[in-house]
């Protein structure tokens, strides 16, 4: 299935998690926050929030800022 | 006794907020941010770069002790940075924001239409929200209203160097809010910042001024001296400027009188 990522259209595995997603990305979840569709998704929810085709997902993480 | 400071249940002695950004290396601005004394150190949240794997992390670099403020640079309305403050928020586990809401690319001035809603939202989420106003008092106060328990006017635009351009507005701000007041923006070198402590600001906040000096560590250490310096002169009470002289040695006793 499709979702967006980071603006960018993506190939993702059917009903994939956010926790499947960063896995699958290489992301260590501790450093990232993690927005679908607009809303945060809590660590804790991770495991247990499955993604659907079309979701929007924004992953972030801190940069250097004023 | 510490002259300190607080925002909710922080306390702080430093006066001297310093940022993240702008910098050549991590390791420059590790050691600049160990010499401006910060305790609270701003950064922004972006968009990982997923095409770079194991990428070096900021967090790494800044030093175990300082707190983090995260920011919503570059937010254009209240939406965008409202949403920022909440990842940053999940990124940090922490209650601290810099509220910016932006009005304008080319100078940065801040929407304050847009702060002041944005600010009224993340303070019922139990945000401690630190707002980038302009240097207008009546924002400054609706901002205290919504409950920031801060505010922080622009000495002048950000990444500017300009220095305090209108200190009569930051003193009718101090005048107007109870709650303290941190210049933020616009300061050049030191003598800015110490400007800024003399009117009374409670503290200073800058990035620019200390990332993008020839030597940012020593730079780093001329701002820490010259808030320091600046805060003690405003305790310290200033005379009053007079149009003429006042002799400092005595006018009697003069030989051959």
């Amino acid at each position: 299935m499709q979702v967006k990522l980071n603006g960018e259209i993506r190939e993702v595995p059917e009903d994939i998690t956010v926790a499947g997603l960063l896995a699958h990305l290489g992301v260590k979840a501790q450093r990232v926050a993690v927005e679908v569709n607009e809303a945060v998704v809590t660590k804790d929810r991770y495991d247990g929030h499955a993604l659907r085709a079309g979701d929007s997902v924004e992953i972030v993480a801190f940069v250097g800022g004023g | 006794m510490a002259d300190s400071w607080s925002l909710g249940k922080h306390t702080f002695t430093s006066r001297l907020l310093v940022g993240t950004g702008k910098y050549s290396d991590f390791a420059t601005m590790q050691r600049a941010l160990n010499a401006s004394g910060a305790e609270l150190v701003t950064v922004a949240v972006r968009r990982l770069d997923l095409s770079k794997k194991g990428d070096e992390s900021l967090l790494g670099w800044i030093p175990k002790q300082m707190t983090l403020l995260p920011n919503t640079a570059a937010c254009f309305t209240a939406e965008e940075a409202i949403r920022t403050a909440r990842l940053g928020r999940e990124l940090e586990m922490g209650d601290l924001v810099k509220l910016e809401v932006i009005g304008d690319k080319r100078t940065l001035f801040p929407d304050v239409e847009g702060l002041v809603e944005a600010a009224k939202v993340l303070v019922k989420e139990g945000f401690i929200v630190l707002p980038y106003t302009n240097d207008d008092p009546v924002t400054a106060r609706k901002l205290e209203d919504v409950g920031c328990p801060a505010v922080m006017p622009l000495g002048a635009p950000i990444g500017s160097g300009l220095g305090i351009r209108n200190p009569y507005n930051l003193r009718i701000i101090m005048e107007t809010v109870k709650v303290p007041v941190l210049v933020d923006a616009g300061v050049g070198t030191a003598s800015d910042a110490a400007v800024a402590m003399e009117l009374g600001a409670v503290g200073v906040l800058m990035n620019t001024a200390i990332a993008e000096a020839k030597d940012p560590v020593l730079m780093a250490e001329a701002m820490r001296e010259a808030v320091s310096a600046g805060r003690k002169a405003f305790l310290a009470g200033r005379i009053p400027m007079k149009l003429h002289a006042s002799a400092s040695s005595p006018m009697t006793g003069l030989i051959g009188s």
